[in-house]
């Protein structure tokens, strides 16, 4: 995997053409940063313009550096050198292929060895209730299996050292299991999301509105504990879900 | 894409002229009107629309310079995907929708794999895994081309093929196809609606294969 030690978001413009009032932002190596805001205000499209490493030639005008430095093209397209790894909002596979197939072409794809689906999809199966195999069909699988292949994949094929997460907690997947795979050594993850959990994991936040980034909000102290507080309960909620599940009843709070 | 494509040329200096070739009907030329440049609509009706725009390259490349253009841009339908209207002096681009699936690329024909640029679109709607496999798929079918990720409403793309255009050379008067059409004079093309092996004509393959000529 390629090193990378910065990752520096400068701004461009809300919706309205007015400047970002965050002017930049640098995320380090090994740092978690959410990204706050209500539907609408710009959170995919920011996601959008890391991905892509947007050079002041997207429609928020922003740019992105890599340590410092205008990043070479082709980081921006060929799937082999790039640095960037995307778990989207898409629940599904549009590709008419199976399972096993895809993840062979995929990692063709990023120069990785056609190996590494068995690993694959062995992953996928510790993030979701219902196994899935390598003979399924793509556009077969539910919501929640298609989630825990895109994980998967990300963190064995797609292993970038900047990954971006889009709303993982509406996946039907373990979210917490989800972000420490996705996360690992010494990467830089930005993450999408309101789950409070997850939200207080990070420790500064991008908050967006009508289309601009208007502040970051460092995690305090106190949020710190908080977040602590809910990993507990979050811990007690999957145990009882799983207790449902089983089609047991439930007989006190854990 | 072309109207994306067309504001970045613009943006670059440039000065074009459009002519959108469709097969029925279109209302693309008062969208593209609104761009501020001049725009042809020129509908193919009865004939193949990869055909008419062949038969028709010299009058557009013709009527733009009477704008007094630098570029034209030519965008057509292209329909059985059998054949591809690119002239080996224009810059080639062909347009792919990326939800189509990974093994589209593999079905369209000289359209993509004679084409010099691919814009692969609609990528936000599915996953990136996807759009890679995709990508790969591509370059499986058209090594030489330059993919771009494009989006229509974002304009994604449309900067990059924009420096692309602006290298490309100028037209000769010698132009060529790049590749050759399907199989000489098809009966139904010439108006023949009986079904019947007795009433076709022509260069004729069998479902398994056996390759026959019938006429004169």
């Amino acid at each position: 995997m390629h090193e990378i030690n910065s990752l520096t978001i400068l701004g461009g413009n809300d919706k309205d053409d007015n400047c970002d009032f965050v002017d930049s932002i640098k995320i380090l190596k090994g740092e978690i940063i959410g990204v706050v805001g209500p539907t609408g205000s710009g959170k995919s499209t920011l996601i959008g313009d890391i991905e892509q490493l947007a050079q002041r030639d997207t429609q928020s005008k922003r740019q992105i550096l890599i340590d410092d430095a205008v990043p070479d093209n082709d980081l921006r397209s060929d799937p082999r050198k790039k640095l960037v790894a995307q778990l989207s909002q898409n629940m599904h596979f549009l590709a008419d292929m199976k399972v096993d197939e895809f993840l062979r072409m995929h990692a063709k794809s990023r120069g990785k060895p056609e190996t590494l689906s068995g690993e694959v999809i062995e992953i996928a199966n510790t993030l979701c209730g219902e196994p899935l195999g390598p003979e399924n069909h793509l556009t077969a699988l539910s919501g929640g299996q298609s989630r825990a292949l895109m994980t998967a994949d990300i963190a064995r094929i797609s292993d970038s050292p900047i990954v971006l997460i889009d709303e993982i907690e509406n996946a039907g997947i373990r979210k917490q299991e989800a972000l420490k795979l996705l996360s690992g050594e010494g990467k830089i993850v930005i993450v999408v999301t309101h789950d409070p959990v997850l939200a207080l994991l990070t420790e500064k936040r991008i908050v967006m509105e009508n289309g601009g980034m208007v502040k970051i909000i460092e995690r305090s102290g106190k949020e710190r504990e908080v977040c602590s507080k809910l990993a507990e309960l979050d811990e007690r909620i999957i145990m009882l879900r799983e207790t449902i599940r089983r089609g047991e009843t439930v007989e006190e709070l854990i | 894409m072309l109207s994306s494509l067309t504001r970045a040329l613009i943006d670059s200096g440039m000065n074009p002229s459009i002519v959108k070739v469709d097969c029925l009907w279109t209302e693309d030329d008062k969208r593209l009107g609104r761009l501020g440049v001049p725009v042809k609509a020129a509908l193919s009706k009865d004939m193949c629309p990869d055909h008419f725009a062949i038969y028709n390259t010299e009058d557009m490349l013709a009527w733009a310079e009477d704008n007094g253009s630098d570029i034209l841009l030519n965008e057509t339908a292209g329909l059985c995907l059998r054949c591809a209207p690119y002239p080996n002096d224009c810059l080639a681009v062909c347009v792919i929708d990326i939800t189509s699936g990974p093994n589209n690329p593999l079905k369209v024909g000289p359209l993509m794999t004679s084409a010099d640029v691919v814009m692969m679109t609609k990528g936000d709607m599915v996953s990136q895994a996807e759009r890679e496999v995709f990508r790969e798929r591509v370059l499986e079918a058209n090594p030489t081309c330059t993919p771009i990720e494009a989006n229509g409403l974002t304009s994604k793309g449309s900067v990059e093929l924009a420096e692309i255009v602006l290298r490309s050379k100028d037209v000769s008067s010698d132009m060529r196809l790049r590749n050759n059409p399907p199989f000489s004079i098809c009966t139904l093309c010439a108006g023949e609606t009986r079904i019947g092996k007795e009433y076709q004509r022509g260069v004729l393959r069998r479902m398994d294969g056996f390759t026959d000529y019938r006429g004169e």
